[in-house]
């Protein structure tokens, strides 16, 4: 099983966290920092594989990382888990990040954390793996980011021309815009 | 500023108009942070407040907005909890977008405590049954991370349902799914099992993969109930080409093939080809892992054995060399299991684990020493340690020196320092480990020590001396800071140097060294052995003085001047130390003066060699006829009793030690002493001009004592020149002899690479002598082989070319007791299971066998001449039964020709925690009975059957008379319940038979006990026959439910009597037996004290509880009501409350503190318990039943 995902940066700022088992806020911020604890003070060429001791309650438990660039990709598993496996899983994982937001940086996952749950569940489903292949995962991501898409297109029409109007620089332009009719023209 | 107005205006009405448009969107909120570096928190909790007016709007969007912002939120740490029916209302929208931000924020804040979970279930039952693939998809991934037992039993058949869908998208998920399901409501396990095995054969490799990694979880716990798998996974494993599910059967093998060795034996051909042929490394890597687990399992009887160690271990090899250090550390990890059952395999590799240590990573070196301990051998261990030495001057990191240290400990003192041959190295060693800085290790090196020179006798002048050193050396541990504990070694440096002290070079200068430290500045205990053994050392000198009074005295005026400042030691225990040993001296003083003393007084005190006793004595020590060690030996004293009458009342004591002659001897001397130095104790209290005398040197010394505050290495690293300088601050007297003894104070660094060298010049030469002795006589050959057979430890050809040196292995036990280990792990193993009842282990509830088919119902060819033979269970019957069929058969009588009959059927609990209430599906019965037979059978039939009763019922009196008393009697010796009141009450309660079914022509009724001892529940069953008519047979069919099955099926199931008839009516009854929590309960008297220790001890992490309004009833009536309906028993009652306690029948305790709150009407009951859903439910019924 695995027990946590956790993505960070290398100043211990988190980017994802997802938790298999319930853990209060607190405990999920102190294995936060445990975890990067451990992690950040190993070099680059040194193994893959921490033993993560009782960082999750039990003793069972195994952490598997990768460091890419800024970011600390950590899979804390048990040992059903095969070491080598996770290993690949997370570059999957990564992967199917890169294609879905194409040359992800770590902006990417600062402002789509979202997004990042949403390609993480179709890799890893309550702890267990649930798919491997990378077209797979993205064909999928992209069929419910299509749907997203529809439905914006319904109902977010106001909101990407408020956004728009957000974009503008309003202390300019507001002399010129009659407000009523603006709220009438918005309000489908 | 007229145009900000208008601005700010504008802006607000336009957010009026638009709510969601102007609100913030996640992006906004994540640059806001970001911005907002240095109040962070402050910007975020506006943020939450903000967000908490966007939940309040009725837009639905503004709301799925808010609710993700929420979801980054407790990524950072903020608990959102209070949101969760606002997520729950997004979760309900008809929008994908929408509804996926809900269950995400969900699948991140709720778990199965999450109250507002039980409104969720039909929602989640619609968005499973979505059309749309996605929507059922993030349903059930939301489910996975906060299914609760509720939602796991209502929604099981929809997840069921999905199992079977067209879509492997949505298949695969609701096998993954299943797994949630089991955990949480394990008595879906068996009925779901059958389909979860069908997918192990999915189209869909996915599926198949789901499949797969389901059952491995399960099997993983309870490996046993899979083995009939194994087939499958067999055919899986040599035909499927996915390596992860490749990878997760041959874990499974590895778990399952201890269970069965054959399993095992099949498995090394395809796992060997496996290895040769796969390419990749994961899946090579645990085909050796399994394969090391199937030859741990086989011990022998395969012809291939050692091919595939050979295969493993040199697959491990490349491994372990590659240059990617991720194979090399699980090389070094898949090694040291090989290295438990075939070290000598791995011992050929000695060279590349040598090598792995000198790795730049730590992981891989940490792995790589433990693989050292199973290396070692007489041969090669000097040269171990030797290069671990090295590489603790070199390493940097106290954790990995740390471990460095407790290897070399544990590797030189395995099996009773089995492989060290030079004990006087050994000794040096732990003497240069004393001068490792920071280590949290200072303890292991002082039992060391310690251990070494009490178990190895010749080693004991040597180990003496060094400790001499080490003890004039003392000041060097006293500046350690306090994160290192080396200091410890001077605990065992002073008990050496005291106890032995008849090996030391000198032991005047060492007892001059030892009251020239600043002993005060160690911790307490290390100095109580301090003062302790001045006195050891103190008596020796005087001993081997010859009687030169002269000397004497000196010796001891100067020991008590020096050791008054002891008695200003800030701990108790070294204080008194300090007084006692101080007082003895001054009174042996005292005689010498009257020259009235003889030495054997004094060294009576320390006669007797200390032998090492083995770690089970005590337990061993069997407690002697009479004796009650729970017994006060005096009544505890009254808190108005001074202290006067409490040390007589010890020395009363000493009557205890009967029986050992050596004991009572001391004691009275003890006693002589005591009341020759009791009475000058006041005047040996330093005066306040000496404390302040001493306030005085002390501060005098800390400034003149360079090594106050100062760091300890520049002292370390010449000691030599500084010792007289901490020296100047003591008497001048002992100075001058202390600047003697300051020679040796250089810690001999190389000590124990001059043995070393030594000790391997020594080998050389015993080799070559005996290769002489092998060249002269051809008969040794066979000499040598058969004495390596009969070494159990023999390691190495050579082995006797070592000295033997005498070790005192084990230790003393009592007379009689045998050092055998069973009654250890019998405890072991107890206090094992005690710790793991404390934490829920979802898994145990899944040991459920999983091939058991339904029992059939036996043939109904019961012996019909002897009816109520089927009738007895055959254990032996409970304690209430007796009573029972008497009073049935009475009512069968009065119901004129009836015939009762009672047959009990026992329900046993299986091991799970969950209690749940339980509903055994379905009983049903199946009477068939005949019209009224001719009449002129029943006079025959009926005198007969009476009398069997009237047997039957008898013996079982006397049985239930033989049973009774224990429980009767251990509840009147806990309760406060009037003991007659109690028993009564509780024959009541067994008596109650409530009424289960009814048809018209059968009454069932039934009781429910637990037995006190085992984890099961008598329910006895009474049947009365309410027609006329006589009944031929009864057939009784017992469907179990999930958690609960009955015990002895075998012959109450169909039951017989004797009487022909020719018509037939058959009747069925089928009813549902309620079992409520409170019927697992087991009466049991606790201790109030141990009752206060259990409510401390945190175990009992489940609280709940409930408020009762009851209408009139005193409060002591409604306790006793509670206990006498639920099993309960006081453990204390104090006016307006009162502590129950009572035990489940697998032993979990449950408590409740019971309290009646401002009126006597209003009850709130406080339960704790270790069983969450059993306390709840318990309270829950305790509360329906005042309603």
């Amino acid at each position: 099983m695995i027990k946590a995902i956790l993505v960070f940066n290398n100043s211990a700022k988190p980017r994802l966290v997802k938790f298999f088992e319930h853990y209060p806020e607190e405990v999920q911020q102190r294995i936060l920092r445990d975890t990067y604890q451990l992690v950040s003070k190993r070099d680059d060429n040194v193994c893959n594989f921490l033993e993560g001791g009782s960082i999750l309650g039990d003793n069972d438990c195994r952490l598997i990382y990768r460091h890419y660039a800024t970011l600390y990709f950590i899979f804390c598993v048990d040992s059903s888990e095969s070491e080598l496996g996770i290993l690949d899983l997370i570059q999957v994982f990564v992967e199917t990040l890169d294609k879905c937001f194409e040359n992800v940086c770590e902006l990417d996952l600062i402002f789509h954390a979202d997004k990042v749950h949403y390609i993480l569940q179709e890799i890893c489903f309550g702890g267990m793996v649930l798919e491997t292949n990378l077209n797979e995962v993205v064909a999928r991501v992209d069929e419910q980011s299509k749907i997203e898409k529809q439905e914006a297109g319904i109902s977010a029409a106001p909101a990407k021309a408020m956004t728009a109007l957000k974009e503008m620089n309003l202390p300019q332009k507001i002399k010129d815009i009659k407000l009523p009719d603006l709220n009438l023209n918005l309000r489908f | 500023m007229a145009m900000s107005v208008t601005m700010d205006q504008v802006v607000k009405r336009a957010k009026d108009s638009f709510g969601q448009m102007f609100d913030k969107s996640l992006h906004d909120l994540v640059r806001g942070i970001r911005n907002h570096k240095d109040n962070e928190a402050k910007y975020i909790n506006e943020a939450i407040d903000e967000i908490k007016q966007e939940l309040k709007q009725d837009n639905i969007a503004v709301k799925a907005n808010a609710v993700n912002k929420l979801t980054y939120l407790q990524m950072l740490g903020y608990d959102i909890s209070w949101s969760a029916f606002n997520i729950i209302e997004v979760m309900s929208s008809n929008k994908f977008t929408f509804k996926r931000t809900g269950y995400l924020a969900a699948s991140q804040c709720f778990h199965e405590g999450t109250d507002v979970l039980m409104l969720t279930t039909n929602m989640i039952r619609k968005d499973l049954n979505s059309s749309s693939m996605y929507e059922a998809a993030t349903a059930m991934n939301g489910l996975s991370c906060f299914i609760n037992g509720d939602l796991a039993r209502d929604l099981a058949n929809d997840i069921m349902i999905l199992m079977s869908s067209t879509k492997p998208y949505i298949r695969k998920r609701a096998v993954l799914l299943l797994y949630k399901v089991f955990l949480n409501n394990p008595d879906a396990l068996k009925p779901a099992f059958p389909r979860l095995k069908e997918k192990l054969e999915d189209p869909d490799p996915g599926v198949q993969a789901a499949a797969v990694n389901v059952i491995c979880e399960l099997a993983r716990r309870n490996p046993k109930n899979y083995l009939p798998l194994a087939p499958i996974f067999f055919r899986l494993m040599t035909t499927s080409t996915n390596n992860w599910v490749l990878i997760k059967i041959i874990k499974l093998f590895g778990a399952l093939t201890p269970l069965e060795p054959r399993l095992g034996k099949k498995l090394i051909e395809p796992l060997t080809n496996l290895i040769h042929s796969t390419s990749a490394m994961s899946l090579l890597y645990e085909c050796i892992n399994t394969v090391i687990a199937v030859l741990v399992s086989i011990s022998s009887g395969l012809p291939n054995h050692n091919a595939s160690i050979q295969l493993c271990v040199q697959k491990l090899r490349i491994l372990i060399e590659d240059s990617d250090q991720n194979l090399k550390y699980l090389g070094l990890l898949a090694m040291s299991k090989i290295l438990q059952t075939h070290p000598k395999s791995v011992q050929a590799h000695n060279d590349l684990i040598m090598h792995c240590l000198d790795d730049k990573d730590e992981s891989i070196r940490l792995r790589a020493l433990d693989l050292l301990s199973g290396m070692v051998s007489r041969k090669n261990l000097m040269d171990i340690v030797r290069k671990l030495m090295v590489h603790m001057d070199k390493s940097e990191g106290s954790h990995y020196r740390d471990e460095l240290l407790s290897k070399i400990i544990e590797i030189c003192s395995q099996n009773d320092y089995q492989h060290i041959t030079n004990f006087e190295w050994y000794i040096s060693i732990l003497v240069e480990l004393t001068r490792l800085e920071g280590t949290k290790h200072g303890n292991l090196i002082a039992l060391q020590v310690l251990d070494v020179a009490v178990r190895v006798e010749s080693i004991r002048p040597f180990a003496c001396n060094q400790m001499a050193i080490l003890l004039a050396n003392a000041h060097v541990f006293i500046v350690g800071s306090n994160t290192t504990t080396v200091a410890e070694v001077l605990y065992a440096a002073a008990w050496i140097c005291g106890e032995f002290c008849s090996y030391l070079k000198d032991p005047q200068e060492t007892l001059q060294a030892i009251l020239n430290t600043k002993v005060t500045l160690f911790p307490g205990h290390i100095q109580s052995v301090y003062y302790q053994n001045i006195l050891k050392i103190v008596t020796h000198l005087i001993q081997s003085s010859n009687n030169d009074q002269a000397f004497t005295k000196q010796l001891i005026s100067t020991t008590i001047e020096k050791m008054s400042t002891f008695l200003s030691s800030g701990d108790v225990e070294a204080q008194e130390r300090a007084s006692v040993s101080l007082h003895i001296l001054k009174t042996v003083l005292k005689l010498l003066e009257k020259a009235d003393f003889n030495i054997n007084e004094l060294s009576v005190l320390f006669e007797g060699s200390l032998n090492p006793v083995a770690p089970k004595a005590q337990r061993k020590v069997a407690v002697p006829n009479g004796l009650d060690l729970d017994a006060w030996i005096n009544e505890p004293p009254s808190e108005s009793e001074d202290e006067s009458v409490v040390s007589e009342t010890h020395y009363d004591s000493k009557g205890l030690f009967y029986g050992n002659s050596e004991n009572s001897y001391s004691s009275n001397s003890y006693a002589n002493e005591a009341s020759s130095y009791q009475k000058p104790r006041n005047y040996v209290e330093p005066t306040a001009d000496e404390l302040e005398q001493q306030r005085e040197s002390r501060k005098q010394s800390e400034q003149m004592n360079p090594f106050y505050l100062k760091d300890t290495k520049k002292s370390k690293a010449t000691p030599k020149t500084e010792t007289p300088t901490t020296t100047t601050n003591g008497n001048e007297n002992l100075q001058s002899s202390l600047s003697k003894g300051a020679i040796p104070s250089n810690l001999q660094v190389s000590l124990s690479d001059q043995l070393y060298r030594q000790a391997k010049i020594d080998e050389e030469n015993r080799r070559l002598k005996k290769k002489s002795k092998v060249d002269g006589a051809s008969s040794k050959k066979g000499k040598k082989s058969s004495k390596k057979s009969d070494t159990v430890a023999a390691d190495d050809n050579d082995d006797d070319i070592y000295p033997t040196i005498k070790v005192t292995r084990g230790g003393e036990l009592p007379e009689g007791a045998t050092a055998s280990g069973n009654e250890d792990n019998d405890d072991d193993n107890n206090t094992k299971v005690g710790n793991k009842n404390k934490k829920y282990d979802p898994h145990r509830a899944l040991n459920i066998d999983l091939n058991e088919v339904p029992k059939p119902i036996p043939s109904p060819a019961q012996p019909k001449q002897s009816p109520q033979k089927p009738v007895d269970v055959p254990s032996s019957p409970p304690p209430e039964s007796h009573e029972k069929p008497k009073k049935s058969k009475k009512k069968a009588t009065a119901e004129k020709e009836a015939k009762a009959t009672n047959s009990k059927t026992k329900l046993k609990k299986p091991e799970r925690s969950d209690y749940k209430e339980l509903v055994s599906p379905v009983d049903d019965e199946e009477t068939s009975a005949p019209p009224p037979p001719a009449p002129s059978t029943i006079p025959n039939e009926k005198p007969k059957k009476k009398k069997t009763k009237e047997k039957k019922s008898t013996s079982k009196t006397a049985a239930a008379e033989a049973n009774q008393p224990a429980p009767l009697l251990f509840d009147i010796m806990s309760d406060e319940i009037p003991s007659s009141n109690q028993s009564t009450q509780q024959q009541n309660e067994q008596d109650l038979y409530k009424l289960a079914a009814q048809s018209d022509n059968l009454t069932v009724e039934y009781s429910i006990i637990s037995k006190t001892s085992a984890a099961e529940l008598d329910v006895t069953f009474l049947l009365k026959n309410r027609t006329t008519s006589i009944i031929d047979h009864i057939s009784i069919h017992v469907v179990d439910s999930m958690s609960s099955k009955v015990l002895n099926t075998t012959s109450a199931n169909r039951i017989s009597f004797p009487n022909k008839s020719n018509q037939t009516e058959n009747d069925t009854i089928e009813f549902k037996l309620n079992l409520p929590c409170s019927q697992y309960l087991r009466r049991k008297s606790l201790h109030s004290d141990v009752f206060v220790d259990l409510m401390n001890s945190g175990t009992l992490t489940s609280q709940s509880n409930v408020n009762i309004s009851t209408d009139k009833q005193n409060f002591t009536s409604i306790i006793n009501t509670i206990c006498q309906s639920y099993r309960l028993t006081i453990v204390d009652n104090v006016n307006s409350a009162a502590s129950l306690y009572a035990e489940t029948i697998l032993g979990h305790p449950v408590a409740l503190l019971i309290k009646s709150t401002n009126s006597p009407s209003n009850i709130s009951i406080n339960g704790k318990s270790t069983e969450t859903h059993f306390l709840s439910n318990l309270l829950e019924e305790i509360q329906t039943s005042f309603k």
